[in-house]
Parts: structure tokens; C-alpha cells; sequence
């Protein structure tokens, strides 16, 4: 029940191409890098979706072990539990910066319950991704040494400690193509300099950066555990994966309510609304206060079919969003988009709470 | 032996008379409705009784030059640890009676610890920013009532509208309320002070167990009415005016038994809203004759809602008890929609000392594993918890709403406010504060205009002192501090009641 507070403040950045054109990651990189002096070379990551369209159909597990028995006690359960269409090391590019990393393995996979398994997620009336969610957060919290930082279709997320250009020469991001793209730059003040602490955090397809510290952490985890959530990492980001996953998959909010839920409106906004906006929010408080995210935080979350940006209810951290063309840019910093696209149509800074919901045009 | 009765033996107090300020104004002598102060008119001096002084300092108040002090008595029984100076004083007054003894208010003794006082609260330093509630919005409001696990939306010509049908709400601009002390327990200046006072801060306040005064009525929509096991002043019209109904099945302070109203206190207008004859005392029986089980329980909780219609949130309420977890969890299953737990501190009017001194366990803990159970069960989110018994400041409050509750009642400190000293002497009717008591002369000394504004006063200052706290933790919600036990740490407490509580060590 105890846990190191992931005391942080961060940089952030990210992009979308509503066309779904995918670009290399030295874009990401080259923006994320400009706001080296966010972090201190204690954590970055990137979450690219789109990378893995030879397999856009199977679950992209990327795990990282410390050592060889937690990989033998991973892979005999995800063996029994899946099929495992590929696996391989993950790419890796030798570096000076990067002196030492977990063992990291990829394993393209789709559910497959035992007969037994089968009937127990039928009697629940569970589907495929709810028994990967339960396999991932098995992982996570029973298999000592093994932790699964990736786990969604078509996308993929890649974390570790270093400055956050270091990490993406380290996994080769260049060489990957993407739609989506995110990244982060962290600045812990006690992390115990763990891969698995790194940003972004990944639930099935859902991926979060976040800038920022959940005052409210302690209300969310417990909310969260009530159904089921186990909180493992020990930081305070994971409750934002977790909270949206719950409220988007599981209860079918929309994006823009689930955001109202981390970032609610004021009670004396709320008293000004017309009826119906008034019943809607105050339904969403009353019913989902614990699952307000209170404190300071910009966050990007990214899934299958696009982007939000969103900020705290009184906006304590920064957020800016950028248009040109078919991109829509967010990040920390103005200078970290326009290094990328020097000749934006808009750029604006998004009011508190109001999220920036950018999705696909059309379905492919 | 003793040949007079015990109390005419000793005194505890000794009453201070400054002889060169007394202007023999007589005042002291008409305030003390315990005669203990007197004139003597054939010598002109003012006497005094130092065994029949309570302690309520009452006449130091009103003494015009500052003549009157009131103190311990320093002249004590001999010292002895075990058999301490209470108990001695217990026995004689029973060898006398043959009787209970009765007390009024909370446990005094402090024999068992305030886990309030061991528990201390976070604060924000650098890495994420205390908000400034002079200068940021700070939320306290809260609603009460059973909510769903999930709500449903649906979209109308571009607009999305709620779709699932919440039941009936209590909305709260403060967390706090004004606990059940009844009608007749208290005085009728009193009830409209904290009836006004709750209209007029967004809040509630319980009727307790003896009815509602008509002439209370227009402030219904604050008021949450109580069904006790007596069922004093019980009709259609009442559970129909309120905001709210509370099915009472314990008190924190006499857990296993009834309310006691003793005859004394029964007067024409406490006869008419209770429905019993003048004089008669008010004995709640211990348990309610319609419930010997938990389906019981259901059916009372579903005859007051069919009663109302389904507009009013029911509430039960339960002494905190050895099995609480358990006994809540019954509780929500039969449908309550707010769970009201007072633990062992909590006050009364009238108890026996032995109920009251031993039996029950402190809120906190009470709440601790209430919440945990009912979040074990997956069923937090379908009851409003409501804690009393022990709440002293607007810490208290935030504390109890770290560990899990939703709001708190006070009562204690609402009686307080409006002048009580706990002298606790409730039970006796003859209050010389005015407060528990119907004595026509001695309720006039509230002043029910006075009392909504000094009740008023207490809530905005301790909804200003809970903003403070929580704005310095970085929170603007309360709903943000609900719950949220990791922003608590214990002092000084063993490594069980750090578990059951649910929170780490100071340091940790």
C-alpha cells in the first residue's frame, strides 16, 4: 500500500498526422531533444503508433527482464496463455550514453484462454482485451523482475533511463514510421532510476506522458483497485492509464466526458450551465470524484485512433498546441513544435481543462 | 457512614467570591439554576453552596464586575491509581440510589486514545504547487446519496444528455452537519437556530428522535428527520417535509440501548411534536420492535422510501461497534443510501456511565475498516458514509475525510458554539446555558437569531480552515482529499492500528 512518490516535472511532445502518413521518429526526437533541460537524464520515452503494421492484428508485448529467470517465468506464461506469432529481441543500438539496460524482448501475441480461463472470463462476461489487461497486470505484480511496458496493437512504447535522445538512438527510433508520436523527457527527484518509471506508461493501446504530480493519488489508486486496477509501479502516472482505460473501454465514456472526469468543470461553472450540460457534470462529479486528477499535470494520451492533449483544472503546467496541415502538434513548449514546424497555420495554448480531442479522419 | 447524601458531602468546585468587586447585584443567584448561590437578606451578604456547583461557569459569565471564579476543589480523596477518586464517587452515589448512573455528553476520562491526535496531515513543498484559496476556487461540495458504478450518456441532435437516473442526492455546500439531538434533549431556540443556520450555509441538521416542530417545516429541504425505535413524532407529514430521513439504530455514546428522555423534560410543546403525554419520560426501547434482522432493516428502509415516494435519501445510523465492517456492509446490501457511524467519543443527552465509558470503539477505526470493507466489496460508490462522535475541529474533519467519510455530523461542538461549557449535566433539564433544557426562563437565554449566527459562523470558519489545508496539499476538490489516506501519517501508534487505519508512519 506504500509507495515512492514519482515526484517529477517534465517535458513533453507529440504529434499526430490525421492522414495517418507515417514519418520517421527523427522528428520526435529533435523536439523532445530541444527541451533537453526539462529533464535530468533519469528517464525518457517515445510511443509510436502505426510501426508494426506486418502484425497490426496481434498484441505488441515489449517486456523487460532483469535477469534470465524472470524471462523463463514470463515466457512459460505467455506461452500458455497466448499465441505467440513472433518474438525477437528488441533492436537495439549499442551506446556510450546508454551503458546498461534491462533484457528487452518483443513478442507479437493474441489471447489464448485455457478451457478453464475461457469459462471463467465467459462467466464475467469479460473479452480478449480484458484477459490481456489481466495478464499484464499479473506480470507486473506477481512475476518479480519481469515488467511489460508495452502492450497494444500496432503501436509500441520505448522507455528507459537517459536523456530522452539517448534512449531513441539506443532503440534505433529513427528506423521506425509512425502516425502517432509522443515523448518524454522526465526530471525525477527520487526515482530509483528503474526503466520501468519511465514515461510513457501503456495499457493495451492506450499510451500517457504526463507532466505532472497526482496530488490525489492516494483516492485514485484506491478508486482505481476497486475494480480491479492493481497500481504496481509505484509512481503516480499509472493511475492516468489505468483511470482511462476504465472510464473509455470499460464504461464507455466518451473521450470528451472521460476528460471532464480528470479535469472537471468548477461547481460554479457547473451553476451557470443550462440543464442538461448541468446534470451531465454534476453526474460526472458525484459519481467520479474519485477519479478526478487533481494537481498539476499536462498529459498526452495517444490510442488507436488519435490524440488529446489535456491540461490540470487550473492549468499549473504547460501545454501548447500547434496546426499545419494534417499535423496537429502538442507539446511543453512552443519552440520544441516549431523546431519541427517552423511555419504553423495556429498555435494556441489550450485553457485548463479543455481537452484537445484529434482523431483520424476516416477509418481505414 | 455517610448520613447525608454523597453529593451534599463534598464538592468538586469551589465558588470564588471577590468580595471588595461583589456589588451584591444578586445576578449570580438568579443565573444558577442549581442554587448554589443564595443571599442571605438579614445580613445582606451573598452564600453559596460550593456542592451544588456544576461547573458551568455560568455565573462567572454574567457577573457584571468580575467577582465570581469557579475552581477544583483542591481537598481530594486520598490518591490511589487504581481505585481513582470517580470510582469511589460512582459507588457512594449508587449505594445511595440503587440506580444506573446517568451522565450527559461524551466520555470525559480520555482513558482511550484520540486517534485524531496521532494522525497528521501532508502538505505540498516545490514539486507540486499548494493552491492559494484566497486566490483559486476550493471545493467542498458534496452530495450524499447512492451512487451507480457507471453512468450513461446518450447524444440528441448533437448534444450529449445524461441518461442513467440517479436517485435522490443531499446536497452539501460544507461537509459538515449538525448531528441528531432531539427535540425535547435540546430546546426548541436551539433546534431553530441550527434549522436556519443549515438553510442558510447550504448544510443539514438531524431532528434526532423526537419529532419535528411544525413550525420548523419551511426549513424541511434541510432537514434530515429521525426514525428511532421510539418512533416519537413519526407521520406521513413528517418524513415527507425533509431532505433527508436517518432510520436511528445506535448511538455512539449508548451503543445496545435506547434514547432516553426523562419526564422532566416533556413539556406541552415536546408532547405535541413527540406524541406523547406531558411529563411521561421518552424511552426509546433498545432495539426497533419492527427489526430483530438485517431483512428487517430493508423493510424500514423501503416502507420510509415508498413512504416518500422515492424523493428522500434514507440514512441508517449505527454506533461503531466490534463487527461495524460487517454490520455496513448489511447495511448498504438493504438498501441504505447514506451509512451514518458514531463512534464511542460521541455525546448524548442522557446515558448510563457504565454503557457510555465502556462500550463501542473510536470512530476512526470504526471508519477505517467500514471504508475498506465496503471498498473490498466493490460497493463504496453505492453509500455516502457520514461519521460523528469526536469531531472537535475543522482537523478532525479533514482527517475523518482522509480515512474514507464523506461529511461529519457534529454535535458536540454545535452546542458548544451556541454556549455549552460540558458541564454535563444534560440529563438534569435544569441546563444554565439555556441549551438542554425547556424550562421556559432558562431557554430564553438562547437567543435563536444569535444562534443561527454563531452556528453559521462555525461552519464558515472551519470551511475556510479545510480549504487552507487542503488548498496546501495541492488539492482543489474535496472530493480529491476523500478517501486519499496517503495523505495522513501516524504518530506514536502500533504497527496494527497503523494497519487497520490504513495509513504509514510519520516518516515514511
Amino acid at each position: 500500500m506504500f509507495y515512492e512518490k514519482d515526484i517529477s516535472g517534465c517535458g513533453l511532445s507529440g504529434f499526430i498526422d490525421k492522414s495517418k502518413k507515417r514519418v520517421s521518429g527523427e522528428e520526435i526526437i529533435k523536439s523532445i531533444a530541444l527541451q533537453h533541460d526539462r529533464g535530468n537524464g533519469l528517464g525518457g520515452g517515445f510511443a509510436a503508433y502505426g510501426i508494426y503494421p506486418e502484425f497490426k492484428d496481434y498484441y505488441a508485448f515489449h517486456i523487460m527482464y532483469d535477469n534470465m529467470n524472470a524471462l523463463a517465468t514470463t515466457e512459460e506464461l505467455l506461452h500458455k496463455d497466448l499465441l505467440v506469432k513472433h518474438y525477437e529481441k528488441i533492436p537495439v543500438r549499442r551506446t556510450l550514453k546508454i551503458p546498461t539496460h534491462p533484457i528487452l524482448r518483443r513478442y507479437f501475441v493474441k489471447a489464448k484462454p485455457s478451457e478453464e480461463e475461457y469459462e471463467l472470463l465467459d462467466i464475467e462476461s469479460l473479452d480478449e482485451d480484458d484477459f490481456i489487461v489481466r495478464l499484464v497486470m499479473r506480470i507486473n505484480s506477481e512475476v518479480k523482475g519481469a515488467f511489460v511496458f508495452s502492450s497494444g496493437k500496432n503501436m509500441g512504447a520505448f522507455k528507459g533511463v537517459g536523456f530522452p535522445e539517448d534512449v531513441a538512438d539506443f532503440f534505433k527510433l529513427d528506423e521506425y514510421h509512425g502516425y502517432i508520436w509522443t515523448a518524454h523527457n522526465r526530471f525525477p527527484t527520487n526515482t530509483p532510476g528503474w526503466w520501468g518509471g519511465a514515461h510513457p506508461f501503456t495499457l493495451l493501446d492506450w499510451s500517457i506522458v504526463h507532466n505532472g504530480e497526482v496530488s490525489s493519488y492516494g483516492i485514485n489508486k484506491r478508486y482505481l483497485e476497486m475494480f480491479g486496477y492493481k497500481c504496481t509501479l509505484f509512481t503516480d502516472t499509472e493511475v492516468v492509464t489505468y483511470i482511462l482505460d476504465l472510464l473509455i473501454r470499460k464504461h464507455k465514456l466518451s473521450k470528451e466526458l472521460a476528460c471532464k472526469v480528470l479535469s472537471s468543470a468548477f461547481w460554479k461553472d457547473i451553476d451557470n450551465m443550462d440543464d442538461i450540460d448541468q446534470k451531465v457534470n454534476t453526474a460526472l462529479r458525484m459519481v467520479y470524484g474519485s477519479a478526478l486528477l487533481n494537481g498539476p499535470f499536462a498529459i498526452l494520451f495517444a490510442y488507436k485512433n488519435g490524440l488529446i492533449g489535456l491540461n490540470d483544472r487550473v492549468k499549473l503546467r504547460p501545454l501548447i498546441v500547434g496546426y499545419k496541415g494534417d499535423r496537429v502538434y502538442m507539446s511543453s513548449e512552443e519552440s520544441a513544435i516549431r523546431i519541427i514546424e517552423p511555419d504553423l497555420d495556429t498555435v494556441f495554448a489550450p485553457k485548463a481543462g479543455e481537452p484537445v480531442i484529434v482523431e483520424f479522419e476516416a477509418e481505414a | 457512614m455517610l448520613y447525608k447524601s454523597f453529593v451534599d458531602s463534598f464538592s468538586d468546585y469551589i465558588i470564588d467570591r471577590n468580595e471588595d468587586k461583589c456589588i451584591l447585584c444578586r445576578i449570580c443567584e438568579r443565573q444558577c439554576s442549581y442554587e448554589a448561590h443564595g443571599f442571605d437578606k438579614k445580613n445582606s451578604v451573598m452564600t453559596k453552596q460550593d456542592h451544588k456547583c456544576i461547573c458551568c461557569r455560568r455565573c462567572e459569565a454574567m457577573c457584571p464586575t468580575g467577582a465570581i471564579s469557579i475552581r477544583e476543589n483542591p481537598s481530594q480523596f486520598k490518591r490511589n491509581s487504581n481505585w481513582t477518586a470517580s470510582h469511589r464517587k460512582n459507588i457512594y452515589k449508587q449505594a445511595e440510589t440503587g440506580g444506573i448512573l446517568l451522565v450527559g455528553m461524551g466520555n470525559p476520562t480520555g482513558k482511550q486514545p484520540t486517534y485524531f491526535d496521532r494522525m497528521l496531515l501532508d502538505a505540498s513543498q516545490v514539486t507540486n504547487p499548494s493552491i492559494d484559496p484566497l486566490r483559486e476556487p476550493m471545493e467542498l461540495r458534496t452530495y450524499l446519496g447512492r451512487k451507480p458504478d457507471r453512468l450513461e450518456f446518450e447524444e440528441k441532435d448533437g448534444r450529449v444528455s445524461l441518461k442513467t437516473k440517479l436517485t435522490p442526492q443531499l446536497k452539501l455546500e460544507y461537509p459538515i452537519m449538525f448531528s441528531a439531538m432531539s427535540y425535547g434533549a435540546i430546546n426548541y431556540n436551539v433546534h431553530v437556530g441550527m434549522a436556519r443556520a443549515s438553510q442558510k450555509m447550504g448544510i443539514y441538521y438531524n431532528t434526532g428522535e423526537g419529532g419535528l416542530h411544525k413550525s420548523l417545516y419551511p426549513y424541511g429541504a434541510n432537514t434530515i428527520v429521525q426514525v428511532a425505535s421510539g418512533r416519537f413524532g413519526v407521520n406521513a407529514e413528517y418524513l415527507n417535509v425533509a431532505g433527508g430521513i436517518e432510520i436511528k439504530i445506535g448511538q455512539g455514546a449508548k451503543p445496545g440501548i435506547g434514547g432516553h428522555l426523562p419526564g422532566e423534560k416533556v413539556n406541552e410543546e415536546v408532547s405535541r411534536t413527540r406524541m406523547i403525554p406531558a411529563g411521561t419520560d421518552a424511552l426509546s426501547p433498545a432495539p426497533h420492535h419492527d427489526i430483530y434482522s438485517i431483512e428487517d432493516l430493508r423493510q424500514l428502509i423501503y416502507a420510509l422510501k415508498e413512504a416518500t415516494d422515492y424523493k428522500n435519501p434514507v440514512s441508517v445510523k449505527i454506533a461503531a461497534v466490534h463487527n461495524s465492517a460487517a454490520i455496513a456492509s448489511g447495511i448498504v446490501r438493504a438498501g441504505a443510501d447514506i451509512l451514518t457511524l458514531d463512534g464511542y467519543r460521541g455525546g448524548t443527552g442522557a446515558a448510563p456511565l457504565v454503557t457510555r465509558n465502556n462500550v463501542g470503539i473510536p470512530i476512526e477505526l470504526a471508519l477505517a475498516s467500514v471504508d475498506q470493507r465496503l471498498r473490498d466489496e466493490g460497493i463504496r460508490n453505492h453509500v455516502s458514509i457520514v461519521v460523528g462522535g469526536g469531531i472537535r475541529s475543522s482537523a478532525d474533519v479533514v482527517k475523518a475525510i482522509a480515512l474514507g467519510a464523506d461529511a461529519v455530523y457534529i454535535g458536540t461542538a454545535t452546542l458548544v458554539s451556541v454556549g455549552c461549557t460540558l458541564c454535563r449535566m444534560c440529563f438534569t433539564g435544569k441546563c444554565p446555558w439555556g441549551i438542554a433544557t425547556n424550562d421556559q426562563s432558562l431557554s430564553k437565554r438562547i437567543n435563536p437569531d444569535i444562534a443561527e449566527e454563531k452556528l453559521s459562523n462555525l461552519i464558515r470558519g472551519w470551511g475556510l480552515e479545510i480549504k487552507e489545508i487542503i488548498g496546501g496539499m495541492g488539492l482543489n476538490a474535496l472530493e480529491s482529499m476523500r478517501g486519499s489516506r496517503h495523505r495522513l501519517r501516524g504518530v506514536g501508534l502500533s504497527e496494527s492500528e497503523l494497519d487497520i487505519l490504513g495509513i504509514a508512519p510519520a516518516g515514511k
